[in-house]
């Protein structure tokens, strides 16, 4: 399978994505922010970091660059997007997602590992999780705050657009395992197609072992099934 | 404008120094000559009061690449691959204004770090606040943790360790030291030292604005009721910059081009170029007007003296230019060519065609002054207190206040304001003894960590040198690396009283004591003096960050419990002394008192049968015992593990509080497995270590026999309270 990662300046998971893909069989390029078209790909990836810093405002200056155009174009011809962290606020920006991510509850940047529940494994990113399963990822954001509409929040809980929202590590998702105050306890999201996917937690920090587990690996050998 | 005394006095400098001025350059300064001497003569840069005793420091040893005198040091782990790494203080800075003076602090050890050709992998942090319920410690402590967050984090090199302490002394006077450590392969290192005549002198990175003028004078004096009025001398941080900087010289550095290249730190562009051609033994011309300036009509004097942060200067090799500067424009970074190397050995300022300033490179820099101040010894305190003299308190009451308290509490409101994990290698991160990093794409690691023991160090500073070498070294052993190398940085009040100056000389002695005789030299560092208010200086607080190496990260260890049923063995001896421990200050408000006895050889001997052990997979978990003694490492243990302890009462020493608080170095607590034990005894009795079983791991309590027994989890619940009610 054959992925992209875009990388703006400021991206700073760029990297760590890149070595994730690789380890799990993809055939993985870089493509600079500047470039004009993009290799041919079944996945791109927008990876996590400060694009332009977020000076503006999260992903606002990323979600208006050249190569956005070429993403927004394939997304609609059906390749796969994924955006992690500030990769999952560009695509917001773009409008590929619904919503918008706020400041973090709490005001502060969060750093940590904390559990997500997998709602739904219909779909290409998660058929080789459990339904129900539990996983821990690690969490790096300052704005990761989910909100929406309430008319959009029923499309996504309708349509079973919701394939992680934050919990315990018994499952249980309520205000307690909110660590930011994101809707529903919302993770990440996916458009009416379920092509693009947006998630705050990183599961490219995940797929090793000895620096923390393997939750993260089956989101991408999904992809490859 | 004329030099007058008053314009002599608001550069820093001493009537004396004007004086050596005026003779070095045979003829009066005008006011740029002035500022640049000022720039280059003051504490910071020129290290005037410290640097006879700093050159007794053990800086050499076989794994050593480079020592101090380069933007950082440098050492050796095996195959192609080598660690750069550096501390500096941000002090001053960060109590005017504490987001941006500790976010600048990190960018400054960082620029440090990849000016040599490394590619940062991991920050550390060093942070002393004045106590809790002073009125600035809260927005201070809330804005330094947020600046270094703020920076690493957007950067993307996580910060992975660090130390936090209140205490009274820093009331006025905060510290914030930053840590960065990089790797580079062995034959892609640069240095700064300029080469060959007439070769371009290029500007990279940000533009230049006002910001920061005089930063380094202002940090070498002492603060005063008008330090607010300061805060314009701090600059101000922007990490996005930063990324794009380090992206495009560690792009630049995969090739040839760069004959030396040296960040723009403290005193900016005059002590990145007098460095630069000084160490090279040339001249340097440089044409100010072709400085990028962020503001209008700056002057030649703002443009020497600013501190605006993330620039570089670099002497490129001929005909690399237009290649190099293809790089930068493709990070979107201005690519200047403001001047030349020249055989003159002076400094040559440029500006509408005039020369503007004319300095001798040697006045600047090794002729710059050096003092050997009068210093008086701290004579060691005696021991006083009788803990039976003291009013009685429970064991269990003891613990949980010491747990409970700002010190001693857990740190996790901070580090959950930190990435540790980005760039993915993080295989133990904050909350450990010490932190561990993979080097990418290998089977080896690095361990890292930061101590300090003022309290120790104010009782008396000689002892308390060699307990933080020793604590350090005791951090990385408890993780299973080797140490290697230090970095140090030097906080400390004025050096012109000669007890602060004793405090410094005698600190120094016990670090370089330390340091030869466990084999741990010291490869670069930093000295901050001049910390402290209106006369009143702050306790002498050294800070040792040390790098330690695992060749194989399949043999790392933590210090949580892993098993019911295991033993858990004490190694090296308690005598139970309690004086400068954590109980004695937290229970009783009582600070006198020599700090705990270093024995140098039970130490190194200690620490190596350990690692012995661990190498040989003999150790379930293991925590260096150390502030808090033997009960808080116990408990320390128990967090996050799930499992509690069942410890016996002690055979010797039958007070409690000395048996269970007592700080006497030198020692750990390691938990095996009981079919180990007679193996593990053997290996240890042989070397003539000593140590005994205290007790055993067991399920859900923390238990003392028949003095103490609590839930694990309420334990944890009274460690995590402090902060959430602050």
């Amino acid at each position: 399978m054959n992925s992209s990662v875009i990388v703006f300046p400021g991206s700073n998971c760029d990297r760590d994505i890149a070595v994730a893909l690789e380890k799990l069989q993809f055939k993985n390029k870089m493509v600079w922010h500047k470039d004009a078209s993009l290799p041919k790909s079944d996945l791109i990836v927008i990876p996590g970091g400060f694009s332009y810093g977020d000076y503006l405002r999260s992903g606002a200056i990323a979600g208006k660059s050249n190569i956005l155009n070429e993403v927004i174009k394939a997304a609609n011809n059906g390749c796969l997007i994924l955006g992690i962290c500030n990769g999952f606020q560009i695509l917001t920006e773009t409008g590929l997602l619904k919503g918008v991510l706020l400041r973090n509850k709490n005001l502060k940047f969060l750093g940590k590992d904390i559990h997500v529940k997998v709602i739904n494994i219909e779909n290409k990113f998660c058929n080789k999780y459990k339904k129900n399963q539990i996983l821990k990822l690690n969490i790096a954001h300052n704005e990761g705050n989910y909100f929406t509409d309430n008319d959009h929040l029923k499309e996504l809980e309708d349509k079973n657009l919701i394939p992680f929202k934050y919990c315990d590590e018994n499952g249980n998702i309520n205000q307690e395992n909110n660590p930011n105050g994101s809707l529903n306890n919302i993770a990440g999201v996916f458009n009416d197609k379920k092509n693009i996917l947006g998630m705050m937690p990183h599961p490219e920090r995940m797929v090793d072992k000895i620096i923390s587990n393997n939750d993260g690996v089956n989101l991408f050998t999904s992809l490859l099934n | 404008m004329k030099i007058t005394n008053t314009v002599v006095k608001k550069h820093g400098l001493k009537p004396e120094e004007y004086s050596k001025i005026k003779e070095l350059l045979s003829r009066e300064p005008n006011l740029l000559e002035l500022g640049v001497f000022s720039a280059m003569w003051n504490e910071h840069c020129s290290y005037k009061s410290s640097r006879i005793h700093l050159k007794n420091l053990p800086t050499k040893g076989k794994r050593v690449i480079q020592g101090p005198g380069e933007n950082a040091g440098i050492i050796d782990i095996d195959d192609d691959d080598a660690i750069v790494f550096k501390i500096e203080s941000h002090n001053h800075p960060s109590y005017i204004e504490p987001y941006q003076g500790a976010a600048t602090g990190v960018g400054g050890i960082l620029r440090d770090v990849f000016t040599m050709g490394a590619r940062p992998i991991a920050l550390l942090n060093s942070i002393h606040f004045g106590s809790p319920s002073h009125p600035k410690t809260k927005s201070l402590l809330e804005g330094v943790v947020s600046g270094i967050g703020g920076y690493g984090n957007c950067i993307g090199i996580p910060t992975v360790a660090g130390e936090i302490k209140f205490n009274s002394t820093y009331n006025e006077n905060i510290l914030v030291n930053a840590m960065a450590v990089g790797h580079v392969k062995k034959d892609k290192i640069f240095y700064s030292k300029a080469k060959g005549m007439n070769k371009s002198v290029v500007y990279v990175g940000s533009k230049t604005g006002r910001d920061g003028i005089h930063g380094a004078s202002m940090a070498s004096a002492e603060f005063n009721e008008d330090s607010n009025s300061k805060r314009p001398t701090v600059q101000v941080g922007d990490p996005f910059t930063e990324k794009l900087l380090m992206e495009a010289c560690l792009e630049l550095m995969k090739d040839n081009s760069i004959i030396s290249i040296q960040d723009m730190g403290a005193a900016g562009l005059t002590s990145s170029s007098v460095e630069m051609a000084s160490k090279g033994n040339l001249g340097i011309e440089l044409l100010l007007d072709k400085v990028p300036c962020r503001e209008e009509n700056m002057t030649p004097y703002e443009m020497m003296l600013s501190e605006s942060q993330e620039r570089m200067l670099i002497i490129l090799e001929d005909g690399r230019e237009k290649d190099a500067r293809k790089i930068f424009e493709k990070w979107d970074l201005d690519f200047v060519v403001i001047g030349k190397t020249t055989d003159k050995n002076n400094l040559t300022l440029k500006f509408k065609n005039d020369v503007v300033g004319e300095i001798p490179i040697d006045a600047l820099a090794t002729k710059a002054p050096i003092y050997d101040r009068k210093w008086i010894k701290t004579k060691l305190p005696e021991k006083k207190i009788q803990i039976k003299d003291l009013k009685k308190i429970k064991l269990e009451d003891a613990l949980l206040k010491i747990l409970s308290s700002p010190n001693q509490s857990n740190k996790s409101w901070i580090t959950n304001q930190y990435d540790q994990m980005v760039m993915t290698d993080t295989i133990q991160r904050s909350g450990s003894d010490a932190a561990i990093i993979r080097i990418h794409k290998k089977e080896k690691a690095i361990a890292v960590t930061v101590d300090s023991s003022a309290n120790y160090c104010k009782a008396h500073p000689h002892t308390g040198g060699k307990q933080i070498v020793c604590e350090n070294w005791r951090n990385l052993i408890s993780v299973g690396a080797k140490p290697i190398a230090i970095t140090n940085c030097l906080n400390f009040g004025n050096p012109e009283d000669p007890k602060v100056m004793g405090e410094f000389a005698e600190c120094l002695l016990g670090i370089k004591e330390a340091c030869e005789f466990l084999d741990y030299p010291v490869v670069s560092g930093n000295v901050s003096l001049y910390n402290g208010t209106n006369k009143k200086n702050i306790s002498p607080t050294p800070v040792i960050g040390g790098i330690g190496l695992i060749s194989n990260i399949n043999n790392t260890i933590n210090h949580y419990l892993k098993k019911d049923k295991n033993i858990i063995l004490q190694i090296g001896k308690n005598f139970g002394k309690l004086s400068q421990s954590i109980f004695l200050n937290e229970i009783y408000s009582i600070t006198e008192g020599p700090p705990p006895e270093i024995n140098l050889s039970n130490e190194k001997n200690n620490g190596l049968a350990v690692l012995k052990l661990i190498n040989n997979k003999l150790v379930s978990s293991i925590h260096d015992v150390s502030s808090g003694g033997l009960l808080l490492a116990l408990a320390e243990m128990a967090f996050k593990s799930g499992y509690g302890v069942k410890i016996d009462k002690p055979k010797y020493l039958f007070n409690l509080m000395e048996y269970f608080f007592s700080e006497d170095q030198g020692r750990y607590l390691i938990e095996v497995e009981p079919n180990n034990l007679d193996k593990i005894k053997n290996i240890l009795n042989e070397n003539n270590i000593f140590n005994e079983t205290i007790g055993i791991v067991q399920k859900d309590y923390f238990e003392v026999s028949g003095e103490l027994k609590i839930k694990i989890n309420e334990l944890c619940n009274i460690n995590n309270s402090w902060y959430n009610n602050y």
